[in-house]
């Protein structure tokens, strides 16, 4: 990734709330956060972190009601995509920005060929015509490794395997050419030899296209593998953001440390004991006014529960929101 | 750490077989059958863990509830507690059932939604004790502390508690008839990372506390490496490398268990970076049509012609170490 490379997409304060029987679920709050051109950012968190919603939020892919964009912005190629029009938003979805998703069986339609269905973006948001789009669906089968591709696109997505299919998904969100790819938790349902397989594919596709990727994953050892920069996230919030390797030398938040702590590995020492983390992720019902980690937090102190707290920097392109990383708090306490 | 050698096998499996038949056409013929299991064997020693990993269709499910006999094998011997209970008629099983449980994956599925956390854990004991009402009320309110739950919540349903918190109650539920075999079938694959770590805690507590023996049955290799006394690797319905912990992890001798670790991947840059990834190519061929010769010919990066023809045979090369793999043949 180079230095001083251009923002593909800024995200700034984005709030999302659903509307639920009884009261709101605060799932997204003042999240923000920038991708740059070439860049591989990966988005970390437990179930109901809100790095799938923050995501969804911002492509207009949640149903409304019950959720809701409570303000924010979205600036990517010059407009924001939460003022946009329905039309405009639908042209950069599956075409300036792909998406792959978790489950690879339950997005592929199943009663279309996969040859349709990489054709179909191709011909929506380039104009190709029919024989162009199938030489370039062609190709894009051949880029993920799909072997005797002519012939398979014919083939029903019940005929690919678990890692084929995936494969196949990201032929479709690469269709157009895409300035950042979204993938969301892709290699999650797939097993570690197929794992293996997609993300070495993932590293030799970004430096052939060169596009902004965010991966989403809850396996912090993905993202040591693949990621440029991380970002975590915990009860809808960015906790902390750091280049990769400052992240795991140099956990700052209380909630990133445990989390470290955990994770047995297959190498290096085995503990004879594993650190947990007591209690469970919160669910919040108003917008956070107190440190959301602080329950289950060692180090959480009386003000924890007075404010919550800002990202702050600390150096090397790290921040995070803890108020023991905040000076100001500090010198108070 | 326990000294397994001394110890006896509580349960020992010989040859375990259990193919499904796949019935096809009009009249719904049999026209094939599923090998999830291939003739499989290992002891299960006292006290200790055994870890059982694979990729998914691998039989390793299958293996953990043929054991316990959820199905009727297709042939083999399944010796728990010095009972061989591998052609045991179901009915007559009944009396063995309080000495081996299991904990399933999904602790949504696994629960009655209509029965109170009460009834659900109180249920063991109404088939097989003759404890009083009372009795079994202190019993279960003794299993919900020891599995960390709180007693005043025993007459809420399992939707009012968390992922980790309704797995608690499927091992309070296990636990309840002082078993001394229980089968752990991904009983932690559903849960958010920082709730397996607590689970994995509690095992292994229980199992102090308890003196149990666990199967250990995952896909996750970093969990199973933490939690295992010894570890079996399968593949396509077969067992290729079976060793101690540290013997398996430290030193794999199959070249599967080799590139399944290797493609675990680390949770450290560093580290992550000086590691050296085998890439398998291609997918794990169907159960139904296994290849011919060694199961993992189409995809061994050390294949040699010999492998495509004669399967491997299971054979201890060290003191506790089995591989099933022509490069470590004698003769």
């Amino acid at each position: 990734m180079a230095e001083g490379a251009a923002t593909v997409l800024s995200v700034q304060d984005l709030k999302t709330v659903f509307r639920i029987r009884g009261g709101e679920v605060h799932a997204v709050n003042d999240v923000s956060f920038d991708v740059k051109a070439g860049e591989l950012l990966g988005v970390v968190g437990e179930s109901g972190s809100g790095k799938s919603v923050t995501m969804m939020s911002l492509l207009g892919l949640l149903p409304s009601p019950p959720a809701e964009i409570r303000g924010g912005k979205v600036l990517f190629d010059g407009k924001d995509l939460l003022k946009v029009d329905a039309e405009t938003l639908r042209s950069v979805r599956g075409g300036k920005i792909g998406f792959v998703f978790q489950d690879p069986m339950t997005s592929l339609n199943p009663v279309f060929n996969v040859g349709m269905q990489i054709m179909e973006p191709l011909r929506k948001h380039m104009g190709l015509d029919k024989s162009a789009a199938a030489k370039r669906a062609v190709e894009l089968l051949e880029l993920v490794g799909i072997p005797d591709a002519e012939r398979r696109l014919q083939d029903y997505p019940h005929q690919f395997s678990g890692g084929m299919r995936q494969r196949v998904m990201i032929a479709i969100a690469l269709a157009c050419d895409p300035k950042l790819l979204i993938a969301d938790e892709p290699t999650t349902a797939l097993d570690v030899t197929i794992q293996a397989q997609i993300l070495e594919l993932m590293k030799e596709l970004r430096e052939k296209l060169g596009m902004a990727v965010i991966w989403i994953t809850h396996d912090l050892g993905v993202i040591a593998g693949i990621a440029d920069r991380v970002m975590v996230m915990y009860g809808g919030q960015v906790v902390e953001q750091a280049p990769v390797r400052e992240l795991f030398a140099n956990p700052q938040h209380p909630y990133t440390k445990a989390l470290l702590k955990t994770i047995p590995s297959v190498r290096g020492e085995r503990q004879k004991r594993l650190t947990i983390i007591e209690g469970q992720p919160p669910i919040l019902g108003a917008a956070p006014s107190a440190c959301a980690f602080r329950d289950r937090c060692s180090f959480a102190f009386g003000r924890c529960a007075e404010r919550n707290p800002l990202r702050v920097e600390v150096g090397n392109g790290h921040d995070v929101a803890c108020l023991l990383a905040d000076p100001l708090e500090v010198a108070h306490a | 750490m326990r000294n397994t050698s001394a110890s006896k096998p509580l349960v020992k499996v010989r040859d375990l077989t259990m193919h499904f038949p796949i019935h096809s056409g009009l009249l719904r013929r049999r026209t094939g059958e599923v090998k999830a299991v291939d003739g499989i064997s290992f002891d299960v020693f006292e006290g200790e863990t055994l870890g059982l990993v694979g990729e998914s269709g691998c039989g390793k499910s299958t293996a953990g509830r043929a054991v316990l006999r959820l199905y009727d094998i297709t042939s083999g011997s399944i010796e728990i507690d010095g009972r061989d209970i591998g052609q045991t008629r179901q009915s007559d099983l009944r009396s063995m059932r309080p000495t081996m449980q299991m904990v399933f994956q999904d602790p949504q599925a696994s629960l009655n939604p209509r029965m109170t956390v009460q009834a659900i854990i109180q249920e063991p004991l109404d088939e097989h004790t003759t404890l009083s009402e009372a009795e079994k009320r202190e019993k279960v309110g003794e299993l919900m502390d020891a599995v960390g739950l709180n007693r005043r919540f025993a007459g809420r349903y399992p939707h009012a508690f968390s992922g980790g918190q309704r797995q608690r109650i499927g091992i309070a539920r296990a636990l309840a008839l002082n078993p001394k075999f229980i089968v752990c079938d991904e009983p932690i694959a559903a849960l958010d990372v920082s709730i397996q770590a607590q689970v994995v805690n509690l095992l292994e507590d229980l199992q102090e506390k308890f003196g149990l023996t666990y199967l250990f049955i995952s896909h996750d290799l970093s969990m199973v490496r933490h939690i295992a006394t010894r570890v079996a690797v399968m593949y396509l319905g077969k067992i290729v490398e079976l060793a101690p912990r540290e013997a398996l992890f430290g030193a794999p001798r199959h070249p599967y268990t080799e590139a399944l670790l290797s493609a675990v991947p680390e949770p450290d840059p560093s580290l992550e970076a000086r590691t050296s990834r085998i890439i398998l190519k291609g997918d794990v061929p169907s159960p139904s049509n296994p290849p011919k010769g060694c199961n993992f010919c189409t995809r061994c990066p050390k294949v040699m012609d010999i492998c495509k023809t004669i399967e491997p045979n299971y054979q201890e090369i060290e003191s506790g170490h089995f591989v099933a793999c022509h490069l470590y043949e004698k003769n």
